[in-house]
Order: C-alpha cells, then structure tokens, then sequence
C-alpha cells in the first residue's frame, strides 16, 4: 500500500488529468472557467482531508488559510506590484507560517475545543480582512488583481493552474502515503497506542495541520487569480463549512474522495443555481441525506456497490 | 485625573480614551451599553449553553432560531396585531413548536454520533432554515418599533438612558436567576442534570430521557426565539444575521464554560465591555476584540472560566 498506486488508481488519474488538459479544445470560456474552479476547490478539500481524514481532527476555519494564501497573492501581486514567482511563493510561505503558528495552539486541544479554536482562528483572519480595509479592501473586497501578462489569457492561465494543482495533489499524495500519513492514520484510530510505539502524536498533528493549510493556501492563490480579486466570504466560517462537507460528501477515509465531493457539489451548485436562487436550501437537505444515510460519502458508496457485485459474482 | 487625560489625547493620540476619562456619564453610558448588550446575548447564549450542557450538541442552528424570533416578532407585532410583547410571545411559541420538529425528527438520532456528524447536521439545519426565512420573509431589511411603554428614557441621576435598554438589563439577571432556580430546584431540572452525568442509568431508574433531551432542546430554542424577539428592535431582521450571532454566542458559551449558566453570564458581560470600551478606545477593531478573549481562554483554559475539564476527551 505504502507509495505505490495501484494501477487502476494511476490510469484513473493520468485519464482525468488527460481530459482536464483537454478542455480548452471545447473553446468555451465558461467550461474553463468552470473547470479551472472546480479543481482549486477539489484541492482545497484534499487539503483538509489531510487533518480530517488523517489526523481525525476536524476543522472549522480552514477558509482561514485559503483566504490568507488568496489575499497575500492579491495584495503582492497588485499592491507591491511582485511578480508571479516571488509571489506565489510568498503566499505559500504565509500560509505556511500562519498554519505553523495556529497549528501549534490547536493541537495542544482535541475534539470539539480543536474545533471551536480553529473556528475562533480563522473569524480573527475574517475580522483582519474585513477591517483592514487599506490593505484588504474590507467587505468591498479586493477587487482587479493584477495577474502576471503571460498568463492574463483564460487558456495560459488555466494551463498554469493545471501543472500547479496536479503537482500539488501529486506531492499530497505522496505525503499521505508516505510512513508519515501511515502515522497519521494510526494517531486518528488509536491516539493512546500510537503514542505507545513511540509516534509524537502532538507532532504529527502539528505536521497534518501545517500540510493542510499550506496547500489551503495554494488553493487560494490560484482562487485570487482567477477571480481577480479576493473578498471576506471566503474566510467567513460558513465557507469552512462549505469544504468540510465536500470533504464529507466525498468520503472522507480515501484520498480522491474529497476532491470528487469538491467536483459534484461545485457542479450541483451550477445546476441547481440555473432553475432555483435556493441553494443552500437544496445543499441542506443533501447533507441532512449523507449524514442520515451515506456517513462514508460517495467513495464509501461507491467502495460498498463494489462489494455488493463482487460478493453477486 | 487632567494630567491623564492629557495623556491619553496628547501622548497617546487616542480621543476615545481621553473621553471615557474627562466625561464620567459617557463612560457610563458605555457601561450601560455594555450590559445592555451583554444581558440580550446572554438569553440566547444561556440556551445554547443549556443544550450543549444535556445533550452534548453544539447546535449552529441556535443562531437561526434567533433569527427566526426577530421574523416573528416583524410579522405578529408590526404586521399584524401591533403589540410587541404579543410578538415576543409569538416568537418563543413558534420556536418551541420549531423545537420539537427537529429534536424529535433529527436530532434524536445523532447523540451518540461523532460531533463532526452533529455539526455537520446542525449546519444543514442551518442552511435549510435561512433559506426557509428567505421564502417567507424574503431579503429585506425590517424595522421593528419600540414597545409603546419603553419609547422615552430615564433619568438615572448622571444621565437619561433609554428605558427598553434598562428594561433588558433588567431582563437579563431575571432569567438568569429563574434558569437557576429551574434547574437547581424543580424535580425536572434535577433530572436534566443526572441526564448530563449519566444518561444510561437515569433511563434504567425508569425515568424518560428522550423527553427530558426534548425538554431541554425547547427551553434552549425558546430563549433564542425571545432573545431574538427583544434585539429586533435595536437590531432589524434581515438575511445572514444568523451567521453572525451564532459567532457571538460561541464566544460566550466558551468563554464562560460549555454548559454553565452562570459563565454564559459572566461571558455575556465580558463581551459587552470589551466590545463596547474596545469601540470607543480602538474604533473599527471591535469585531476583532471577542476573539481575542476567546482564544485567549481557550489556550489557557480550554473548558472555560466556570466549565469543569472533561475527563479525557477535552
């Protein structure tokens, strides 16, 4: 199991990643935005699985660190006028340092407390973005992000957050398959006996919630380019909520399964908006209907109809 | 005293300070501000607190149910019959009824559910709850009068102070206290309180623990809806007000304890003086202020100034 993909997995990947390389073809600016946001929210909701469904803590302020990636692009990159690297760079070092900090709090508590510590975390990251209006924008937002000339154009763009994205989840996974994500696993089954056989659980926690809000991070940056702008709803707690269902309604004991939740629910949303202005309603009753009948999500699903046919076999 | 103040607008730059400190019934006014503020979000806080307490949820919802008894309060008392208290009324009725819907169709069956499972459930109810407000009540901002009696002010002595404000500082301890009583003294609230320590041997004593849990859910939901029924008039009914109360609430109960009446109380007020004293000496920062206590508490005493540690799991 340890870093290998099985080969079913890897032709799975190497065909959606063909398929996502090939939208473009389409020439429909719509399709590619709507493919270019679909993968930053499937890699925000892998980001997350890395604390909820490896370290088996459960988060409710990672917008936090999507936004705190998305406003550190949005500001170097129009404010001080850097250019995409060094920019790009610096969002992730941020989110990384900001995740590094809080991570180091949070982990000291468990369960409910670990919870209601992100949340206060990242209504502290909202309340700077709201507030802070010289340099946020405040509820206005950040409006008109300067992106780099090169990649200004929907298609160049979308390519760059293509290799971005699939080299990030490439590394997430790496991560979690690693010894270190084995480790992980253990801490979330059986905190005490994971201690027994000499694993620092607080340490691996901190690790889990650092990867987690640094990738976050990636995530926003690409979300500030892409929007051209970046505003308070996206550190706002609802949003937290937002990508902790997608994490659920995907499954949140397997890898991919997040980002499959992040694509359905993103493309719900889409249709459902096209007949209906009440979404949230209908996402609602779709959580109430995962959490009554589906707890393992569609991977859980889709892992329990291949049961069933194997055992029909 | 004249040397501090200079101080303070001089060497400081800080004109909020300095005038907290030349005018003593400014500085009063904010101290009746602050319990003002702090006894309404106490009511609905010491509900949220109260469900936490027994059944071990943190419910998102009590937010839109909070929101739910401002619409309430719009439609009977402005709409409808013009008298406010009638409205209040209304709004704790329809919360009750509200209440029992959702404990008995779902709550019920998520108390022995990881809380991811729980939150998660609550926050669904929270979704399907606001847009239910939108179709009823659509996207307006409503404003809600005054109750006829408490339009004017009082004269306190150093300054006149509106009189439904003192009305809700009075209104806030009065519940407290009976809350007290409720559970401290009455037969029921003896029995919410064996439900807290041990749920499986207060059933096998013969006695009904889903109906004391449904109690307890309506009590609490009951004081978001009248909470919500008393800040209409100072805070106008309108779409995503659920989202922000729920994060004031949360800050209360945490800072107070999980579970305690009185730390809700105590909480409540801690709010309201660092929010309002935080207005005046760091305008535009007091947003940021709650959560700093908050996390201030949690890191050093995650189970909050008047909670017990949970064994183990906290």
């Amino acid at each position: 199991m340890t870093g290998r993909m099985t080969r079913p997995v890897l032709a799975a990947c190497l065909t959606v990643l063909v398929l996502l390389a090939l939208v473009p073809l389409l020439e429909s600016n719509y399709l590619i935005d709507l493919f270019n946001e679909i993968m930053i929210y499937a890699l925000f909701a892998l980001s997350l699985n890395v604390i909820i469904g490896y370290s088996g803590n459960v988060s409710f302020g990672h917008a936090a660190y999507f936004a705190i990636g998305g406003y550190t692009m949005a500001i170097l990159l129009t404010t001080y006028e850097w250019s995409l690297l060094p920019a790009f760079a610096a969002a992730v070092a941020f989110s990384f340092a900001c995740s590094a900090v809080v991570a180091y709090f949070c982990t000291r508590l468990t369960d409910i407390y670990f919870a209601m510590l992100t949340l206060a975390f990242s209504m502290l990251v909202w309340g700077v973005a709201f507030k802070w209006r010289s340099m946020t924008g405040g509820d206005d937002g950040f409006v008109g992000v300067d992106v780099p000339a090169f990649i200004a154009e929907r298609v160049p763009f979308y390519y760059f957050s293509l290799v971005v994205i699939a080299t990030a989840v490439a590394v997430l996974w790496v991560i979690c398959h690693s010894a270190f994500g084995r480790a992980l696993l253990a801490v979330r089954e059986n905190p005490v006996r994971a201690g027994f056989v000499g694993i620092n659980t607080r340490l691996m926690r901190w690790w889990a919630f650092v990867v987690a809000g640094t990738f976050a991070g990636i995530a926003g940056s690409l979300f500030a380019m892409v929007h051209r702008g970046m505003y308070t709803e996206s550190a706002f707690w609802p949003e937290s909520a937002t990508v902790l269902i997608m994490t659920l309604l995907g499954g949140m004991y397997s890898f991919f399964g997040p980002a499959i939740g992040a694509a359905s629910l993103f493309l719900l949303e889409r249709l459902t908006n096209e007949y209906t202005e009440y979404w949230p309603l209908v996402l609602g009753t779709i959580l109430l209907a995962i959490l009554m009948f589906l707890p393992e999500g569609l991977a859980g699903l889709a892992q329990a109809v291949r049961r069933q046919i194997l055992r029909g076999r | 005293m004249d040397s501090i103040v200079q101080f303070a607008q001089q060497d400081l730059g800080n004109p909020g300070l300095a005038a907290l400190l030349s005018n003593p019934s400014f500085a009063f006014i904010q101290l009746m501000n602050s319990f003002s503020q702090a006894m309404n979000l106490f009511i609905i806080a010491a509900g949220l607190s109260l469900i936490f307490g027994v059944l071990r949820v943190i419910n998102f919802a009590h937010g839109a149910f909070y929101m739910f008894g401002a619409y309430i309060v719009y439609s009977v008392a402005q709409e409808w019959t013009g008298n406010f208290w009638l409205g209040v009324a209304a709004a704790g009725l329809g919360l009750a009824v509200m209440a029992v819907v959702i404990e008995r169709g779902l709550f019920q069956y998520i108390y022995d559910k990881e809380h991811l499972m729980q939150l998660l459930l609550t926050f669904a109810v929270v979704l399907i709850l606001s847009d239910v407000a939108k179709i009823i009540w659509g996207t307006d901002q409503y404003s809600v009068s005054y109750p006829a009696s408490m339009k004017g002010a009082v004269d306190l002595g150093v300054t006149f102070y509106p009189t439904y404000r003192l009305f809700l500082i009075v209104v806030g301890p009065a519940i407290a206290i009976g809350l007290w009583l409720f559970t401290e003294r009455t037969r029921f609230g003896r029995l919410t309180r064996a439900a807290t320590q041990d749920r499986e041997m207060l059933s096998a004593l013969g006695v009904n623990v889903p109906i004391i849990y449904t109690g307890v859910f309506i009590l609490g939901s009951v004081l978001a809806g009248i909470g919500g029924g008393l800040a209409a008039p100072f805070n106008s009914p309108t779409p995503g007000m659920d989202a922000t109360i729920i994060v004031d609430c949360f800050v209360i109960v945490i800072v107070g304890g999980l579970g305690s009446i009185w730390g809700s109380f105590i909480g409540a007020i801690i709010y309201g003086l660092v929010f309002n004293y935080g207005s005046v000496i760091v305008p535009n920062w007091q947003d940021v202020f709650p959560f700093l206590i908050l996390l201030a508490v949690l890191l050093v005493r995650p189970w909050g100034l008047f909670g017990k540690p949970e064994g183990g799991n906290a």
